[in-house]
């Protein structure tokens, strides 16, 4: 796996600031542990703080609040909400409204988990980008839509894919 | 109280009764695949569907409880088309082949698929994928005929406060089973098989060693001794069609030796051999701390029953000091069959093949820690559970219910009605006081029947404080001493002695069963065990011990010899050796 070239929390560079989080987070559930139904705030909360759910935070979850790791998992499994992959740099959304997915966004999506190698909910080894589908983002006009992080880019085309990816660094 | 009618026919219950356990009163049938009794339902499996009148659709009668005047009809077409339509569905994902799996005939999807009239799917599509996990000594599950019931996930959550299993993942994809995909292995599993016992379909067995036996038998340089655990008697009958609670000791000996063992011995011996060390253990505990003044782990917890064991090295390892260093009986047979046995009968250890047969899967897990060797060899070869027994049996062409009663062989396979009550929770208490009472004092336990009445039933815990009196002078004392006894069944149960220990509650001795009811309801039992049929077993139990003249593990004449020939006395150099052990502490990851 290839180093990540920017700053990310889990990167050993920042250890100090990470330790710090897990601590924060040790106080926040422990804050939490007598309110019944704490466990998906307290998940949130740490989704927050790391931008996805580390292994380290889901075992601090699950002593503290004193529930089983398997059910703090099986949470964590059924919502799509929670990821326990880290987030990529740019953050892809290929929308799936009915507008987009009559005009292929299908296709579009396909052709990006080809060319990314990674699936839906997935961030490439390089974290580079993640990968995600969205349900209308409002400009149904210029079906297929994919966002590139705040970037819009219409009437996309499988084919130029590759393309929109080059763009970002 | 709260009248319904179900089928036109008025029922009474008690308000906040549930339809289904309103039906059950009334003597109707509905079905279920996923509720487990006693427990907070799930309405996972959606086959106990019924109509109430006014209600805008079909309701599961486990999770709609009743109303006054409530209407439910159970048996329309509506509903049995329901219910079939249900069971299609599981049906047509399932990944499995009824003809070979091992809950053919005795697989309860398979069943209400039968009665319902299910004799065609006609929806094609995807199954499940069948990933095996047998990572560990003691089960198998299977991912493919899982039917995501949920059953498992309540006994390991909700009744053994385990948490190994929890449903993953969502929709199609969900599976039941530890965090992340992992296996049983890789988490805190302590192999109950509780899980197993409540699976109804064929997604979590125990780990078959039948194969294993079978090649011990068939070859001609092996001496192969059996050992039959106290519950095995009580519930080996349900195999063949006996109701719960009939004893088959005799009939076990004879199928024993018509399947080939050289020798058919009883792990009661070792029961009582447990006594002799765990209640001298208990006495020298004792002794430390009151007479000595020294720092004694007290109470003295029970060590009979290996997911207890695993379940404190995981959970509570500040306590591993608590529990008797004194191994099961199941091991404890192993390490005296291999030494003081082997010795008396001429055969090399090497060419002896330990079986044990136990309601018990993680006895499987047991007999596999590598400490468990003292003799030099692995002390127990094979296990097999109540139900394999059962299968091999049938394998062997053998008519159980024509057999005749035969007695176990000498010189390890008697057992008092102490040792028999080891089935049962409350038993190895029992057991314990009967002989530490007399040691102390020279007298027979002062109580009815030498019955200690309160740690007796299916009470999740029970106390008992008994008050020592007439101490002879090497014991004095605990002249005047209230032995303070706790008793818990169910490792959620286990948890709650513990946590009212730490909060003050004073106990000389815990006994703590893994299993609820004991091992009378062991994860290796005749499928199906309920509260009535523990209590069935139970009463067997008590019956088979009452109607024995030999009562007290003391006065086992087995145990006097071995101890004459060959260990001295309880707790000496060599009984150190090969009837204890120690425990580790084990990471909860």
């Amino acid at each position: 796996m290839t180093e990540p070239k920017t700053k990310s929390v889990s990167c050993s560079c920042d250890q100090v600031h990470e330790d710090e989080l897990y601590e924060r987070l040790k106080i926040i559930v422990q804050s939490q542990r007598t309110v019944p139904g704490a466990l998906i705030p307290v998940l949130q909360t740490a989704q927050n703080l790391f931008g996805y759910l580390p292994e380290k935070a889901l075992r601090i979850v699950s002593k503290e609040l004193k529930l089983p790791y398997s059910e703090v998992a099986g949470v964590v499994g059924f919502y799509s909400y929670f990821s326990t992959t880290p987030k990529g740099k740019h953050t892809i959304r290929v929308c799936m409204g009915t507008a987009c997915y009559v005009r292929g966004g299908q296709d579009v999506l396909k052709a990006l988990m080809k060319e990314l190698e990674i699936g839906v909910g997935g961030t490439t080894d390089d974290r580079k980008f993640s990968l995600e589908v969205g349900r209308c983002f409002g400009a149904c006009g210029l079906a297929p839509v994919v966002m590139v992080d705040d970037e819009t880019f219409q009437r996309v085309k499988p084919s130029k894919v590759s393309e929109i990816l080059n763009q970002f660094e | 109280m709260t009248t319904v009618y179900i089928n036109k026919q008025p029922v009474e219950v008690k308000e906040g009764s549930t339809i289904l356990e309103a039906a059950a009163k009334a003597g109707i049938k509905i079905p279920t695949l996923c509720h487990v009794e006693n427990q907070i339902p799930k309405g996972a499996c959606r086959v106990c569907m019924v109509d109430v009148e006014g209600a805008k659709s079909m309701v599961a009668s486990c999770t709609t409880p009743c109303s006054e005047g409530m209407k439910i009809t159970t048996n329309s077409r509506n509903v049995r088309e329901a219910r079939k339509f249900v069971v299609e569905l599981l049906i047509s994902e399932h990944c499995g082949e009824c003809k070979t799996c091992v809950r053919n005939e005795d697989c309860e999807l398979q069943t209400l698929a039968r009665e319902l009239g299910v004799f065609d799917i006609d929806y094609e599509g995807e199954t499940l994928v069948s990933y095996i996990d047998d990572s560990t000594p003691a089960l198998v599950r299977d991912s493919g005929k899982c039917i995501k019931c949920r059953r498992c996930m309540t006994v390991c959550n909700e009744i053994q406060g385990v948490g190994s299993l929890f449903a993953q993942g969502r929709g199609f994809e969900s599976r039941i089973g530890p965090a992340f995909d992992q296996e049983l292995e890789g988490v805190t599993c302590v192999q109950c098989g509780q899980c197993a016992a409540v699976c109804p379909v064929g997604a979590i067995t125990e780990k078959e060693h039948i194969d294993y036996v079978w090649e011990a038998i068939e070859d001609p340089s092996k001496f192969v001794v059996v050992q039959t655990a106290p519950a095995i008697r009580a519930a080996l009958g349900e195999c063949f069609g006996y109701e719960p609670g009939t004893l088959v000791t005799g009939k076990m000996v004879s199928a024993l030796r018509l399947l080939g063992f050289d020798r058919v011995f009883d792990t009661n011996f070792t029961a009582d051999l447990t006594i002799m060390e765990e209640g001298t253990e208990l006495l020298v505990r004792l002794k430390e701390a009151l007479v000595d003044k020294k720092q004694v782990a007290l109470p003295q917890f029970t060590s009979c029953s290996p997911g207890w064991i695993k379940y404190a090295e995981y959970f509570y390892p500040e306590f591993l000091d608590n529990i008797s260093t004194c191994k099961s009986p199941q091991q404890m047979f192993g390490a005296v069959a291999k030494t003081f046995y082997a010795k008396k009968a001429g055969v090399d250890p090497k060419d002896i093949v330990v079986v044990s047969v136990m309601p018990c899967t993680a006895k499987k897990f047991e007999a596999q820690r590598p400490e468990m060797n003292d003799s030099g060899y692995q002390d127990v070869d094979f296990v097999l559970t109540t139900r394999e027994l059962g299968r091999m049996i049938k394998q062997s062409g053998i008519d159980f219910k024509t057999l005749k009663d035969d007695v176990m062989d000498s010189p390890m396979g008697s057992g008092s009605g102490a040792a028999d009550i080891f089935a049962n929770t409350g038993g190895v208490m029992e057991a314990a006081v009967r002989t530490a009472y007399e040691i102390v004092t020279g007298n027979e336990l002062p109580l009815e029947n030498l019955h200690v009445q309160p740690v007796i039933g299916l009470e999740g815990v029970k106390k008992a404080s008994l008050k020592i009196e007439g101490c002879k002078p090497e014991w004095s004392f605990l002249e005047g001493v209230e032995l303070k006894v706790g008793v818990a069944h169910g490792l959620g149960n286990a948890r709650k002695i513990i946590e009212a220990m730490r909060g003050g509650e004073e106990f000389h001795f815990i006994e703590i069963m893994t299993c609820p009811g004991g091992c009378i309801g062991g994860g290796g039992q005749p499928r199906f065990t309920t509260d009535e049929v523990r209590m069935k077993r139970i009463e067997a139990i008590y019956r088979e011990d009452e109607g024995k003249q030999l009562r007290k593990s003391h006065e086992n004449p087995e145990v006097k010899q071995i101890y004459e020939e060959f260990l001295e006395k309880p707790i000496s150099h060599l009984s150190h050796k090969l009837l204890h052990t120690s425990y580790i502490e084990r990471n909860q990851n």
